[in-house]
């Protein structure tokens, strides 16, 4: 009982560290910066006096741990400080953008693993064939082509040549205000007024550049499902099951996937993670509202709250997902789980 | 029990063809494309009775008129705000009546009367009054934000404005000056966005803590304009809305939609589809490629805005006279003219924009390696020298940056380009820290003296001086040339004064660590159905009330 409590407050412990280390980096990079971050908030007009006030208000003529220790302690109590270039409550904005950017993140890592594993599997059964080319090219491709170029020339193609899907931004003008923001989940929120016009809308909007999120993801996880799934179909384990007269689809599906799940399953939380903190290319090119363009907008300008407060959700992001895949570990692999 | 092998649905098993498992998968994926691709054209791209524009809009941070300054959010507020005056966008020199019926100078040129339109509505319905004039205009002082200052200068603080600026008869208000300013310079800052009307009884119904409702403010709307705000996401979206309570000519479009798109590439692709109706940030290769276009047009004017380079006279070698005069022979004027600021610039080499009263439009300086090698040895320098300029990594700005470092190396000079982020240069700037700069300043109110306030005016050249103009930011200590540009805002006479600016211009083109390139032309481009839309030469005066489709 003892040791299950020690392990509890070890684990809370190791990650209230992560989260103070992430905090404290990223402070001190902000402070440090060579930007002012009071411009932002007077602009370069300003007469000197009413610069001089807001660096006050500011606390920003303060020694830096004060600063922190002020931060912090406004964190402990719930406050993540007001975004100066929105003037809104950095929690506020940050439920704004952020469902933005899950949609994008899940659509495309559904798209991106829903398509590369079995684009893997094949690759890796029919080893030296035509699609095991095309995987090999496609993840080229995925690792040499920059994204926001990918995404002009889809959107010069899909968008403006051929009319499939429509364009940048969340949801048509015209629906803009017919529907009512409740989760910031377009999805959701439309399928629940009932406004299916707008839903095929939003989904129209949605494919494009989860399509490219998910080709990026998908270069990466069908060559990792290839080298796991090739990995599995050498051991011995596979010969046996063949001899014992089990069909092909059963050995591949069934045996030989279920065993390469195991590290498949870190690579895809991995790869939804960082499709999760927002990729600001995509977001730009498409201007999507999503937290990626919110937290760089951020940087540029030194609004350290927002900032940080994007850093706290993006950390929990990953913190989350890894213990996810280390539960999902245990669940799949039976070797791992503790007796 | 026997073992019964399941009847194997075969995926990809090595007996079944090539052929089979492609046709599978296709038609896997070709029923999910026909669920995800909906019709996309069930409705026209945009309403006929709604603007869609797209622009860059994430420099706005606030709503309230006495703080804002950005360019985009003064144009909202020139849409959404109504103020005693404006000036004709046809002819920047003439003031019109907005909310004002009219309006008195005394002969000493320190009292200012002006009598409002009886029977005024905000959009909330309040009625207007001379109580809300005197009210914001004071309201403006006393948070003192950063545009505080343009009416400031004329002697308001904020323990004497509600003296200074009062309410008479219950249908006046009056404004007591400090000094006999020019009257045209102070109509003029009074069209300026700062001095907006708001719904008194509405910001006090907000406040908070007795902060004039500035809490409030920053992000909602109590004004009395052609539209209303209705809507506005940070670095998302804004929308007006046509305010059905305003006094004068209605707006013939119910809503106007800004959308805020970074890339220009995307603007013109969305503008091409017909998904937006103007684009406002586009570069001069899209305008050159849409002049094919025979859906789109483009509409032109030239700003207040004026680019330039300027010489840290902090630095040992930049402060001789002959080497300032040197940088200015070794700019290529008339290439960068032709390709650089094609479309969105002319050359232009003197700090008052093109459009101002005493504007000069001399242009003495060209391309000229041998003359700037002749100064550059004079000043003791023949073979040049090595030094650094900051540069933000925009167009046209770069562009205009390394073109200027080709010529100069011809006379010997190596500028080595230190790029940064906007903010990250200006920050240096600021703290002086510079050898060369390349920036831009756009004009606060349309009045001469907001230029010659920057560039040829230095009160103090401390380091921690009260007041920091461009001239600060350079270092340049001039109190003769100071005290002829204070003289110049108070000269009555507009031939005189006309006079004063153009004297200026010669002795600052002649001695001043500026080199002035060019005055920016913003050009947007709009779809053919869209009418009556022009770009102001403020951002405050682009009227979107007055465009149809």
């Amino acid at each position: 009982m003892a040791g299950a409590v020690k392990s509890v407050v070890n684990f809370l412990g190791v990650i209230l560290l992560t989260y103070l280390g992430l905090l404290a980096v990223t402070f001190f990079i902000g402070r440090v910066m060579p930007i002012d971050p009071v411009l932002a908030i007077v602009g370069d007009r300003a007469p000197e006096h009413v610069v001089q006030r807001v660096r006050e208000e500011l606390g920003l003529d303060k020694p830096l741990y004060t600063q922190f220790g002020i931060y912090l302690k406004k964190v402990a109590q719930g406050d993540f400080g007001t975004s100066v270039l929105t003037s809104n409550p950095v929690m506020t904005d940050i439920k704004r953008t952020f469902p933005a950017t899950i949609e994008l993140a899940t659509l495309g890592i559904i798209i991106g693993a829903g398509i590369g594993i079995p684009l893997g599997v094949w690759a890796a059964v029919r080893r030296g064939g035509m699609v095991d080319q095309i995987v090999r090219v496609m993840g080229l491709i995925g690792y040499s082509v920059p994204i926001f170029w990918l995404g002009l020339m889809g959107l010069v193609l899909f968008y403006a040549k051929l009319d499939w899907v429509a364009g940048p931004g969340r949801i048509d003008v015209a629906y803009e205000y017919s529907v009512t923001l409740e989760s910031g989940f377009l999805l959701l929120d439309t399928a629940r007024q009932g406004q299916w016009d707008a839903f095929r809308n939003v989904l129209s909007h949605l494919i494009l550049p989860a399509s490219l999120l998910g080709y990026f993801s998908l270069a990466y996880i069908s060559r990792m499902t290839r080298s796991f799934m090739l990995n599995e179909l050498a051991q011995e384990y596979v010969i046996a099951a063949r001899a014992k007269g089990l069909s092909e689809t059963r050995i591949i599906w069934r045996h030989a996937l279920r065993n390469a799940m195991v590290p498949l399953v870190t690579v895809v939380a991995l790869s939804y993670a960082g499709l999760l903190e927002g990729s600001v290319l995509t977001e730009t090119v498409f201007a999507w509202p999503g937290l990626g363009l919110y937290i760089t907008n951020s940087l540029q300008n030194a609004d350290m709250n927002a900032v940080l407060g994007g850093t706290i959700v993006v950390g929990s992001i990953f913190i989350g997902l890894n213990l996810l895949s280390d539960l999902l570990y245990k669940m799949l692999d039976p070797r791992t789980r503790t007796r | 029990m026997t073992y019964t092998p399941e009847v194997p649905t075969p995926i990809f098993p090595k007996e079944y063809s090539v052929k089979t498992m492609f046709t599978r998968s296709a038609a896997a994926l070709a029923v999910a494309a026909a669920f995800a691709l909906p019709a996309t054209s069930l409705l026209a791209a945009t309403p006929k009775d709604t603007l869609v524009v797209t622009w860059a809009i994430d420099d706005i941070i606030t709503m309230d008129p006495a703080e804002s300054f950005e360019i985009s959010a003064g144009e909202v507020m020139g849409n959404t705000y109504d103020r005693l005056l404006r000036y004709d966008v046809n002819d920047p020199s003439k003031l019109v009546p907005d909310i004002a019926k009219s309006w008195t100078v005394s002969p000493d040129d320190k009292t200012y009367t002006f009598e409002i339109k009886p029977g005024l509505k905000f959009a909330s319905g309040n009625p207007l009054t001379a109580e809300d004039v005197a009210y914001s205009l004071q309201r403006a002082v006393i948070l003192d934000k950063t545009p505080a200052f343009i009416l400031t200068q004329f002697g308001f603080t904020k323990e004497n404005v509600k003296d200074k600026i009062r309410v008479v008869d219950g249908k006046s208000v009056v404004l007591l000056i400090d000094k006999p300013y020019a009257p045209t310079f102070v109509l003029n800052c009074l069209t300026a966005n700062v001095a907006s009307i708001v719904d008194k009884k509405l910001v006090q119904a907000n406040e908070k803590n007795g902060d004039w409702g500035y809490g409030w403010l920053k992000t909602n709307y109590a004004g009395s304009g052609p539209m209303k705000l209705r809507d506005w996401r940070a670095n998302e979206i804004i929308a007006l809305e046509r305010n059905d309570n305003y006094w004068g000519t209605q707006s013939k479009l119910k809503r106007v939609i800004y959308r805020h798109v970074k890339e220009a590439a995307t603007q013109r692709l969305m503008l091409e589809k017909g998904d937006a109706d103007i684009a406002r940030n586009l570069t001069p290769q899209d305008l050159d490629a849409l002049a094919k276009n025979k859906d789109i047009k483009t509409t032109s004017t030239p700003k207040g805005t004026v680019w330039y380079f300027s010489l840290n006279q902090k630095h040992p070698i930049l402060s001789k006279p002959e080497v300032r005069e040197a940088f200015k022979w070794l700019v290529d004027y008339d290439a960068i003219g032709a390709t650089m600021i094609k479309n969105i610039g002319v050359v232009h080499q003197n700090f008052l924009p093109v459009g101002l009263l005493g504007a000069s439009t001399d242009k003495p300086y060209k391309l000229d390696v041998n003359k700037a090698k002749a100064l550059l040895a004079k000043a003791g320098y023949p073979n040049g020298f090595k030094i650094t300029i900051d540069m933000r990594t925009s167009q046209p700005v770069q562009g205009m940056t390394e073109a200027f470092q080709q010529t100069l190396k011809r006379a010997g000079i190596e500028m080595e380009i230190l790029p940064g982020d906007g903010k990250q240069t200006l920050t240096k700037y600021r703290a002086r820290q510079h050898d060369i700069y390349i920036g831009q300043w756009g004009a606060d109110y349309w009045d001469p003296h907001t230029n010659a306030d920057t560039f040829a005016r230095n009160p103090s050249n401390a380091d921690d001086a009260k007041s920091k103009p461009l001239a600060w930011r350079n270092a340049w200590d001039i109190p003769e040339m100071t005290k002829k540009a204070d003289a110049a805002a108070l000269e009555r006479d507009a031939t005189k004064r006309k006079a004063m600016y153009l004297e200026l211009q010669t002795d600052h083109r002649q001695n001043s660590p500026f080199v002035m390139i060019g005055q920016m032309i913003e050009t947007a481009a709009i779809r053919n159905d869209v009418k009556g839309f022009k770009i102001g030469p403020t951002s405050d005066a682009t009227y979107m009330f007055k465009v149809s489709k």
